[in-house]
């Protein structure tokens, strides 16, 4: 057992301390606390050699199913990372440095950073982005709280086609805010566009959606973001990153703020995190933003340097009027995301969006030759599509589980009316075989 | 430094992907498509390399440099936490949330039931949730539970109660979750002013959020006392976990009258901090508040399942997507269950001996605003060093060129130039005292010859940088080729 605990000093140094400090022991040290408001139990178990801790955590981890093949996403998606992620986001000047308050010894975070800012301003087309926020659910929230700042109105409008997750950490976010937050019920797996039309007013400050969305259907919110700037408010459109490679991005739809959730550019699966939010916006809404932003400067012989800017938007400057709360991010994450952005390049990103294409197309083609299975939508899909069954979903992926294949994400736990429908996720990591695998069992457990 | 998109040569390719085994899809209608490619950098996969371990090296870090930035714990991170937390990489968090999935993560659901368990045991709480993602989402899903319980008890409060040696974050989540704020300023004593606390109390205040150890080192003596007179007005008492390095084992802050906890786990349980995050904010309350906890909620039946509850009518809802920065999550358990309970004495007890050992070395030559026994960091103020024009950012800036991080400087607010040193039990003897010869060589430098501080940093890639032109040209993304 490692009886210092990474704790350096022999006991003559400890001494030669304490004799400067002026006291006879350490725990004099703690005189000034009075002792009825010491600690009288304390239980934790006896500490251990770091082979006993790797080895609990082993056994830890295979207490977990092993090899589960997943078509199933809900924000996570199983995607490839290439070995430079972990291996130069793994370079411990990055990983055991601290927020870069001091920029002169930082500027390797800092213009990575930078670097990843811009990749994220290409990637959604808009003009700025910080420097990450904690995942895509919060970052829903925290772009809802800017539009209230920037319109000065207090209400949100939601497509119910948002990743129900992400919706209810919006709800947590605003509920104490006197924010009135409407949700729009989905139409087969669509925004119901009459239905929006009636919510809208001169009272709403933005309405939230999601591009492909929950049920994998891709969207053009375009008219939609014409009629919002009519009328004042601001349109904020919620992506997956891999499928901007391919599709129309928020800023050619004229979307102002862009946010989603950053796991699937080289961030593993890790039971849920950690990942990373990102958002970006127009130009003219840089002093709303919340979180860190990284910005190009100089020093006084000219040379180029990054610093965080900006910085009076912030809770350790501003305080209680700060834009948002948030001090970490999740600023390895996003070194993450660029270095697997930046490994693929332009035209890897954009094959490896192709394959997931494709893959999802075989997929849905091969599943909607079962008997009663059928597909909902009839809109594009990217890498996620809905299928109708002929028995209840929720069954259905149950039993398919037991058979070590996870076949999709029932929708009955997050709408009405959905019991035999089920999201389908196919990524490029999903073989042809895996594909056939999940659609004979499938076929097996409808037989039966 | 070149910037990557300036390394980047069209054509060239970096990683390479797999070959299709399906036929090619029919591409998406054109309206529905972006019009150009997205302009991502182009290189070599030894080019990448080399660009990223080049930045790496403009880094200081823990593992390259003392980092004594107070109020951040930059403790070394084991590395035996890295290898523990990779095994969890393969798992998929929407498994556990399937119809019966909860019966294929019983290792992770496990591990974070545990890891509640055992922050409930270091902090004196009852229950703790292990969802928020970072130290300030901690505070502010903390004082949404403070709100959910007062309405559930009909009590309308309007105010949270924070001292002004706060750290921005408590004022600014409290805001988050609807509350005014009022600001309490410190005594000489250097704890929030008793007098002028006891005015400020009324029914409608919330909460009172406190950092204990404060942000100056300081332990406040007076916390029984205050948590009793915030407890008379059906007000909680809110536990800033910030500092909680410096009494695990000694103090408990649900012993002493807290009623909700977080802890920053990149913080005292040895998790490194990215250079930015992720951290990891987990929550802990008494159980009159525990109805309240975000779901989904980790629960253990009868026969020792875990099991997930989704739904529940008190709960405040979800505040992330999952559960928690769950790769945090397995490397705090794992620091916790390496170093057990007499290890964690041992790190509050070193940490402490570290921050009065600096605190006594560097008392003849710095000034401290506040001279009492400290906890496990000292606030000095370079007030005196002001006199030769000498500011706290330039003693930082001639630490660098020594290789030492500096410390935190100009926070707390209420410190005039402070410096705030946090050394942290992992740090020897050796580097200490290298780094108060440091301390000691830039106090007298800023007599006999300022311009040595003001010209500081020589020995980086670049020296200091102006801020303004920064802020004025808002350069945040690179508009160059491409």
């Amino acid at each position: 057992m490692n009886d210092n605990h990474f704790c350096p000093h022999t006991p003559e140094e400890i001494r030669e301390m304490l004799t400067v400090i002026g006291v006879g022991n350490v725990e004099d040290l703690f005189a000034l606390i009075p002792e009825e408001l010491r600690t009288k139990t304390f239980n934790l178990p006896p500490g251990m050699s770091e082979f006993e801790t790797f080895a609990r955590m082993q056994a830890i981890a295979w207490e977990n199913t092993q090899g589960v093949i997943p078509f199933i996403g809900g924000g996570y998606h199983d995607h490839l990372i290439p070995s430079v992620v972990a291996h130069l986001a793994g370079r411990s000047e990055f990983y055991t440095a601290y927020t870069p308050y001091q920029p002169e010894c930082s500027q390797g975070t800092l213009q990575a950073l930078f670097e990843y800012q811009t990749a994220i301003c290409r990637l959604t087309g808009l003009d700025v982005s910080n420097a990450s926020l904690y995942d895509g659910s919060t970052a829903c929230a925290e772009a809802a709280m800017m539009a209230l700042r920037i319109t000065g109105r207090r209400k949100i409008v939601v497509d119910g086609c948002v990743n129900p997750f992400s919706r209810q950490v919006l709800k947590t976010y605003l509920h104490n805010l006197d924010v009135e937050v409407i949700e729009i019920p989905p139409l087969d797996g669509l925004l119901n566009r009459t239905g929006l039309a009636g919510a809208l007013d001169d009272s709403v400050a933005a309405v939230l959606v999601q591009n492909p969305n929950f049920f994998g259907t891709v969207d053009d919110f375009s008219t939609l973001a014409d009629q919002l700037h009519d009328k004042g408010a601001l349109l904020i459109t919620s992506v997956y990153p891999i499928s901007l490679a391919l599709l129309k991005t928020p800023a050619e739809m004229g979307a102002d703020i862009a946010v989603g959730d950053g796991q699937s550019l080289g961030n593993p699966l890790s039971f849920g995190g950690p990942s990373f939010g990102f958002i970006a916006a127009r130009k003219t809404f840089i002093r709303n933003m919340p979180g860190r932003i990284v910005g190009e400067t100089a020093d006084k012989q000219g040379r180029r340097g990054y610093v965080l800017t900006l910085q009076a938007r912030e809770q350790h400057i501003k305080r209680h009027k700060a834009t948002s709360n948030i001090c970490s991010n999740q600023g390895l994450c996003a070194v993450r995301g660029l270095i697997f952005l930046s490994s693929l390049g332009k035209t890897g990103l954009m094959k490896l969006a192709r394959l997931n294409l494709d893959k999802a197309e075989y997929a849905k083609a091969r599943l909607a030759e079962i008997p009663g299975v059928s597909v909902l939508q009839s809109a594009p899909t990217f890498n996620e599509f809905t299928v109708s069954l002929p028995k209840p979903a929720r069954e259905v992926v149950a039993s398919l589980l037991e058979k070590g294949i996870a076949a999709g994400v029932p929708l009955s736990e997050y709408y009405c009316d959905s019991e035999q429908l089920m999201v389908v996720t196919v990524t490029e990591k999903r073989s042809r075989k895996e594909i056939d695998l999940l659609v004979r069992a499938l076929e097996v457990v409808l037989c039966n | 430094m070149q910037l990557i998109y300036e390394k980047s040569v069209s054509g060239r390719q970096g990683i390479g992907l797999p070959a299709s085994d399906v036929p090619a899809a029919t591409l998406l209608p054109k309206a529905l498509l972006r019009k150009e490619a997205a302009e991502l950098p182009e290189l070599s996969e030894l080019d990448l390399v080399r660009h990223f371990t080049n930045l790496s090296r403009r880094n200081f870090s823990v593992d390259t440099n003392f980092y004594p930035l107070g109020s951040c714990t930059m403790k070394y991170n084991a590395k035996v936490l890295e290898d523990a937390a990779a095994l969890f990489e393969p798992f998929h968090p929407m498994i556990a949330l399937l119809p019966g999935g909860e019966e294929f993560c019983q290792g992770t659901l496990g591990m974070l039931y545990d890891l509640g368990q055992l922050l409930a045991d270091i902090t004196g709480m009852d229950e703790v949730s292990t969802q928020p993602l970072a130290g300030a989402q901690g505070e502010m899903t903390g004082i949404m539970l403070i709100a959910a319980y007062h309405r559930a008890r009909g009590n309308r409060k309007k105010y949270v109660v924070v001292p002004d040696s706060s750290h921005g974050t408590n004022p600014a989540s409290a805001a988050m979750a609807g509350y005014e704020i009022i600001t309490i300023p410190t005594a000489p004593y250097g704890d929030m002013d008793l007098q002028l606390f006891r005015q400020a109390m009324n029914n409608e205040v919330a909460a009172v959020m406190m950092t204990c150890p404060n942000t100056l080192g300081l332990f406040n003596p007076h916390i029984r006392e205050i948590s009793d007179i915030v407890h008379s007005y059906d007000a909680l008492m809110y536990y800033d976990g910030a500092n909680l390095n410096a009494i695990m084992g000694k103090v408990r802050p649900g012993d002493i009258g807290f009623d909700v906890v977080h802890v920053n786990l990149h913080k005292t349980f040895g998790t490194p901090h990215g250079g930015g995050g992720p951290g990891a904010g987990p929550v802990g309350v008494r159980q009159a508040l525990s109805p309240y906890l975000p779901v989904p909620r980790i629960r253990m039946d009868d026969g020792g399942k875990l099991l997930l509850e989704t739904e529940s009518g008190l709960s405040i809802g979800r505040t992330a997507s999952f559960f928690g920065n769950f790769g945090v999550l397995a490397r705090a358990y794992a620091y916790i269950v390496m170093l057990g309970r007499e290890g964690l004495i041992q790190v509050s007890e070193q940490a402490v001996l570290n921050a009065n050992y600096i605190k006594e070395r560097l008392r003849g030559y710095y000034d401290l605003p506040y001279d009492l026994p400290c906890m496990h960091e000292c606030v000095f103020s370079a007030s005196r060093q002001l006199s030769h024009g000498i500011r706290a950012i330039d003693i930082a800036k001639y630490l660098i060129d020594h290789d030492f991080h500096p410390p935190t400087v100009y926070f707390p607010l209420i410190v005039k130039e402070a410096i705030m040193i946090e050394p942290t039990e992992t740090e020897s003897k050796s580097t200490m005292d290298a780094f108060i010869e440091a301390m000691i060589k830039a106090a007298e430098l800023a007599g006999s010859n300022p311009q040595a501080l003001h010209n500081a940093p020589l020995t980086m890639p670049i020296s200091r940088l102006d801020e303004t032109k920064a802020a004025r040209e808002q350069k945040v993304c690179y508009e160059g080729e491409g």
